[in-house]
């Protein structure tokens, strides 16, 4: 076989079902490979970047490695945003990255770029072909870096050279592969368990803090059954939503900068915090100085490096948080202690308590003489209209905040969001992913007017292969986050965050051949909405939102967890 | 304000290109600083062994010996002057081109001579001498030859390795 073929086969043997990429002269060999062949489908975007998030979403849906395929130079240069998203948010994406011939590497030579060079800082690991005997064994320790321990994403660059047809080899791919350098730790200390599971059981005041590592590590079962078995509140971060059920009686929200008023309430209060497969994000933390101030932190990750980086834990454990969490619920089990009762009794008391509160209230007047459309009721009718059952997708925003906060997410894998890079352009090519994977689903794009336009060139991908996500764009016409922070930390100066030159978005939808609604009307919004919902196809719905309004709650900035804005003017 | 000291790393990985722009890439990408770096291969041609040094807190070098660690192609991290309790056998080498003419030429020998210094090159206005030893020491040798007669100096940066039993080896 050709390097291109070994390439192919590789792939087919890894169970690749899909590519993203876009094609170019250093590549070619491959394209003409995956040609041949019918295993491997690929899927032809507009940009890199698009195929790039694709990738990194196919594998947030289904939990499988992801595959980018880019040309040399500017091909590659575009995945580099979609790959640093994919490292933040710790998900297993391959992307081969093609190369110039290996002869003129270090000459300048036509789209030659150091793409390992670049990459360095946002991916697990790289490799160089340098060999096409190699490819397979190199393509077997990439998917192999790429899914275990802390997965992310893993570059191997391939010089055209590698994979020209006229040189033959045969094909022989490991079993598997052992790297001496990389024996990633699963199974948690034992002792270092019962340590937590002690502290635990001592808890007058506990919390459940869960994270992204849980629905990468499919462990939401596991986490619900701890949680459900010490009847403990439960908060999720942004990337943890759905892991732990958002209609269930535990669950007091989201947590951090945007989070519930409850869920930081009850962090700050707490006296055990069980964190698991989360890594203390700034977002979350707030001041870190202030953060907590009487709790014992128990810290659960497969990742050394998350544990105290930011936060101190008391009691570190170094492990998949599924068979992590498995130990625990079976010590607990063993020991048949359960919490002390009466002080449980209390603090959920106190929870309720917070709880009315209402922090997410926001003013819901359905009179089209006085008020726009509220965002967020755009999101509760969403979630009405579609049983809570979509595949919700999100950009970076005002919109995203809503999106996270009103929609309730019962599962894990059903919301896709880029939690740690924030990247603004994520929600349209996420939403085609999902699709092509969970083809029986609906999809629904939560995006702004801003995100959208980053990637909407891949309206014209949607259309080649028939993907009918629904995009739901939040019009306010302005750049609403920056606006807000505009608003309240720089006394209203706007900035640049008016886009003053929008597109008629339905116009756009429909040149690119898909549909396309305006919903301007609070009054008549739900039954514009279910209509669009129920058309077939792509469907552009803009909505045209309350240009003022600002998403709440809001941590206020440098202080503790509990300190917040409500809504304008009102602090806890 | 947490106490800062100098510390010793010692790295076992792959011998392989890349390897070590991944390393010097992590300290400049998080913001540590290195004070000398040193890197070659050992006995074994498909390991190298990279020694550096660098100045920071106790909170600091336990992250940075973790993140080194999570590195694919680094073997084994060890922080020796952790596990050598400050013990561990340090040397540094160093070139010196000091001006040497009327009687300053003596002094300089006998002070080569004293620090067990070696006059690897010599010219009718300078000797270039060859010196090793732990760090303070380089820096002794050229206060007492004195910065105003030194012309040029490269020093190779520390290695180190651990006293008695212990080894950093597959």
């Amino acid at each position: 076989m050709s390097g291109a073929e070994l390439l192919v086969q590789a792939l087919v043997d890894e169970g690749v079902t899909h590519i993203f990429g876009y094609p170019g002269g250093a590549v070619l060999h491959i394209y003409d490979a995956l040609f041949k062949q019918d295993k491997i489908e690929h899927v032809l975007v507009r940009h890199e970047q698009a195929a790039g998030h694709m990738a990194d979403a196919y594998s947030r849906v289904t939990g499988r490695t992801g595959v980018v395929l880019a040309t040399s130079g500017p091909g590659v240069t575009n995945t580099v945003t979609a790959i640093a998203t994919a490292f933040m948010d710790s998900i297993p994406m391959v992307v081969l990255a093609g190369q110039v011939p290996s002869t003129l590497i270090g000459d300048d030579a036509f789209q030659e770029c150091d793409m390992v060079g670049i990459s360095r800082p946002v991916v697990k690991h790289s490799f160089v072909v340098r060999n096409p005997a190699d490819i397979p064994t190199i393509i077997k320790k990439a998917f192999f870096i790429a899914s275990t321990g802390r997965p992310g994403p893993v570059v191997v660059d391939i010089p055209k050279d590698m994979t020209n047809p006229a040189d033959k080899f045969d094909y022989f791919m490991p079993e598997s592969v052992c790297l001496r350098s990389y024996q990633p730790t699963s199974k948690g200390h034992s002792g270092q368990i019962k340590k937590a599971v002690d502290l635990l059981l001592s808890a007058k005041r506990p919390v459940l803090y869960s994270g992204g590592g849980v629905v990468q590590g499919d462990a939401s079962d596991e986490l619900r059954e701890l949680a459900n078995l010490l009847n403990l509140p439960v908060t999720n971060t942004l990337m943890g939503l759905g892991a732990y059920p958002a209609t269930g009686e535990q669950f007091v929200g989201m947590l951090g900068m945007h989070g519930t008023y409850e869920a930081n309430m009850t962090m700050h209060h707490a006296d055990v915090i069980l964190a698991v497969g989360a890594r203390f994000d700034d977002r979350v933390t707030n001041n870190v100085k202030k953060f907590c101030p009487n709790a014992t932190i128990i810290h659960i990750d497969i990742d050394p490096t998350s544990i105290s980086k930011t936060i101190t834990a008391h009691i570190p454990i170094v492990g998949d948080v599924k068979p992590v969490l498995t130990e625990m619920v079976a010590q607990i089990k063993a020991t048949g202690k359960r919490l002390d009762e009466a002080a449980l009794a209390d603090w959920w008391k106190q929870i309720n308590e917070w709880r009315k509160r209402h922090g997410l209230r926001y003013n819901d007047d359905t009179d089209a003489e006085i008020h726009a459309i509220m965002p967020q009721r755009v999101v509760e009718t969403l979630y009405k209209l579609t049983d809570g059952k979509a595949i919700i997708t999100s950009d970076v925003g005002q919109h995203q905040m809503f999106a996270a906060l009103y929609y309730k997410y019962d599962e894990p894998r059903q919301w896709l969001n880029s939690g740690g890079l924030g990247t603004m352009g994520v929600g349209l090519p996420y939403a085609m992913a999902a699709k092509l994977a969970c083809p029986e689903k609906t999809v629904v794009c939560i995006t702004g007017e801003g995100s959208i336009q980053m990637n909407i060139q891949e309206l014209s991908t949607c259309l080649q292969y028939n993907l009918p996500v629904k995009i739901l764009n939040l019009n306010n016409a302005q750049l609403g986050m920056v606006k807000q922070w505009q608003d309240m930390l720089y006394e209203g100066r706007h900035a640049q965050s008016y886009m003053k030159s929008l597109p008629d978005f339905v116009k756009l939808a429909e040149s690119y051949g898909h549909k396309g609604v305006k919903i301007t009307n609070p009054a008549t919004m739900e039954e514009e909405l279910k209509a669009a919902l129920e058309m077939d196809g792509l469907v552009f719905i803009d909505v045209y939102v309350d240009k003022s309004e600002h998403v709440y709650p809001m941590q206020v900035a440098g202080q503790s967890m509990r300190d917040m804005w409500l809504s304008k003017g009102e602090r806890t | 304000m947490a106490q800062v000291q100098k510390h010793l790393i010692s790295v076992l990985m792959e011998n392989e290109a890349g390897s070590l722009s991944r390393v010097v890439g992590l300290f400049s990408q998080r913001g540590y600083n290195i004070d000398t770096l040193n890197v070659a291969a050992t006995e074994d041609p498909t390991l190298s062994r990279l020694t550096l040094t660098t100045i920071t807190t106790a909170d600091k070098i336990e992250q940075i010996t973790k993140q080194l660690h999570k590195l694919i192609e680094v073997v084994k991290v060890q922080n020796l002057s952790e596990v050598s309790n400050g013990s561990q056998i340090e040397r540094e080498l160093m070139l010196i081109k000091v001006r040497a003419t009327g009687a300053h030429r003596e002094e300089v020998y006998r002070t080569a001579d004293i620090f067990r210094a070696q006059i690897v090159d010599v010219s009718p206005n300078l000797y270039t001498i060859l010196i090793t030893g732990d760090a303070g020491k380089l820096d002794g040798f050229i206060e007492v030859i004195g910065r105003d007669k030194i012309l040029e100096v490269v020093r190779s940066g520390v290695i180190g390795i651990a006293r008695g039993e212990r080894t950093l080896s597959l």
